[in-house]
């Protein structure tokens, strides 16, 4: 990636609606998220902010409206006014782009931790086998973790899992990393150490989207933070206001439980 | 009172164990006097009855003819789960597949060659020639190119790979896809996330994992093929209980000649069981903390302690 950071948004949805059968999750999301920005998504469960970071990389499907990374729309081509779905092969390819980190970690068990890494630069990116190698281990030592390469997933904490989790997705050298609850299966005192480590992608530029409960993270790490409940953004707007000064009876509610 | 231990117990010291008398089980003793009675009375009725013909066995279990079954019972075994285990797999992926074409034939097969005996199978592939002379290449419905005898294009060796390989794919397929299945979706969620292909997160990701849940069936696959090579008798296809049911039609002394031919296949199962240990192991890595130790392994740390 030479390209220079674009002047628009890294992400951009507009009017985002998504059905589960006749169950409406999205009901007509605009967000935009800057290159650089840390941008937290709280709100309760179900409220559908989990399945709004699975649309950015495609994993689930948007039904109207349009959501585009880095001004490139998500799962389709436009060409004219007509919208073509996209194949598999350059879904994928879109991926690359993307780092996500899952809240069960979702390493492969079969594989050590260093063959978790490497494997899809190797595969679905091509690389050399010395490039990839050279840069796993320094990632798995920013990570803390330099000398538990040839550990298996169960052999490694929670923590650990989700920090090689975090190297795996950094790997690929995505220009966005999406958080999908990353430190909540994990035990409390191995909640901070996850943290550390965003907090440090954080302050080298990375671009963020982070659904999290953890409002200390929200309100020391994140740039931006927006609420959502039942399918809507409630509210949005920098950590200290929303967090201090909610303007929604809703967010005041939920922050009411939660802090 | 009596002067009481103080209550932080010294670290020197270990705490008194526990003495009770163990619970007695009086039924393991009566069930292994009855067996043992049981067995000593079979044991008896093998050595003493002369119809088992032990001599004549020996005399005829390693002649070149029941050698040579032999060999022909192992590779057809192994041909037959290859063609099986191929197929299964193919059959599988086109199973699950969001493709409802490929999806169809996949149940179609299965329901096909899973829902007829095998036995029958095989004396269809073996006889296939009364229901078509000839096979012809060409347009469909059009201009022939080539047309082959079916008499030389399947021969019985044909005829008995296709009618167990065949047969053995439907019910691979069913192994298959139930393992992949077992597979978490987070593993392909998180491949295809990482910009992976459908085909790449299939090979180097749901399939290994899969194994584990797919090696003990197919391990029972196996052992169940090896005895099923029997059936190609019918093709008819010389394999060993082909030839030692010959000798002993020969000699008048059907009854020994099956007793030696149970021994060859439990002798081949047995190696069988081993290799599927080994196997098992291998695709439990990942999922358990410490492998379990081999037999050798055990044998080892039991007797030869200096030696490791």
């Amino acid at each position: 990636m030479t390209t220079p950071t674009p002047p628009g948004p890294m992400v951009k949805a507009e009017q985002v609606h998504k059905w589960f059968g006749r169950f409406e999750v999205l009901k007509g999301i605009n967000l935009e998220v800057a290159p650089r920005e840390v941008m937290c998504i709280v709100g309760p469960s179900g409220s559908g902010k989990s399945t709004f970071l699975r649309c950015i990389n495609h994993l689930e499907r948007i039904h109207s409206g349009r959501l585009s990374v880095d001004g490139e729309l998500v799962g389709y081509r436009e060409r004219g006014d007509k919208l073509y779905e996209m194949r598999d092969s350059e879904v994928a390819r879109q991926r690359l782009d993307i780092g996500m980190v899952f809240q069960r970690f979702n390493l492969f068990p079969h594989m050590t931790a260093m063959q978790n890494i490497v494997e899809a630069p190797l595969r679905a990116k091509g690389e050399s086998k010395d490039v990839v190698r050279e840069r796993a281990q320094k990632l798995l030592e920013r990570v803390g973790l330099g000398d538990r390469g040839d550990s298996y997933p169960s052999q490694l904490s929670g923590g650990q899992q989700q920090r090689v989790a975090i190297a795996r997705a950094l790997c690929m050298e995505p220009k966005l990393m999406l958080f999908d609850e990353p430190t909540s299966a994990l035990d409390p005192e191995l909640v901070g150490e996850v943290l550390d480590v965003m907090r440090q992608l954080a302050e080298v530029g990375m671009t963020m989207i982070v659904v999290t409960h953890e409002m200390g993270f929200a309100r020391e790490v994140g740039d931006s933070l927006v609420f959502m409940d039942d399918g809507v953004v409630v509210e949005e707007g920098s950590p200290r206001d929303v967090l201090s000064n909610p303007q929604h009876n809703r967010t005041k509610a939920f922050l009411s439980k939660v802090l | 009172m009596s002067t009481s231990a103080p209550t932080t117990t010294k670290r020197s010291e270990p705490p008194e164990p526990i003495k009770a008398i163990p619970v007695r089980h009086p039924g393991r003793w009566v069930a292994m006097v009855a067996i043992a009675v049981l067995a000593a009375m079979f044991v008896n009725s093998v050595v003493s009855n002369p119809n088992w013909q032990w001599g004549f066995q020996l005399d005829n279990a390693f002649t070149p003819p029941v050698l040579k079954g032999v060999v022909t019972t192992l590779w057809l075994t192994a041909a037959s789960m290859l063609i099986g285990v191929a197929l299964g797999v193919a059959l599988a992926i086109m199973r699950l597949s969001p493709n409802p074409v490929l999806s169809g034939a996949a149940w179609f097969y299965v329901w096909v060659f899973r829902g007829t005996p095998v036995l029958v199978q095989l004396v269809i592939w073996g006889n296939l020639n009364s229901l078509y002379r000839q096979v012809s290449l060409g347009v469909p419905f059009g201009p022939e190119w080539f047309v082959f005898e079916t008499r030389d294009l399947i021969p019985p060796i044909a005829a008995a790979l296709l009618g167990l390989g065949l047969n053995e794919a439907a019910y691979m397929s069913e192994i298959i896809r139930a393992g992949i299945l077992s597979v978490d979706e987070g593993q392909s969620e998180a491949s295809s996330a990482l910009g992976m292909s459908r085909m790449q997160t299939l090979r180097r990701i749901v399939l290994p994992q899969a194994m584990r849940v797919v090696v003990p069936p197919t391990g029972n696959e196996t052992i169940s093929m090896l005895k099923t090579t029997s059936l190609v008798a019918y093709v008819p296809y010389v394999e060993l209980f082909f030839q030692t049911s010959a000798i002993g039609s020969r000699t008048f002394q059907p009854f020994p000649m099956l007793v030696t031919a149970s021994m060859w296949y439990l002798a081949m199962t047995s190696v069988l069981m081993v290799g599927q240990y080994y196997i098992e192991r291998y695709y439990a890595r990942g999922s358990v903390r410490n492998l379990p130790p081999t037999p050798i392994q055990k044998l080892r740390r039991r007797f030869g302690r200096g030696e490791t």
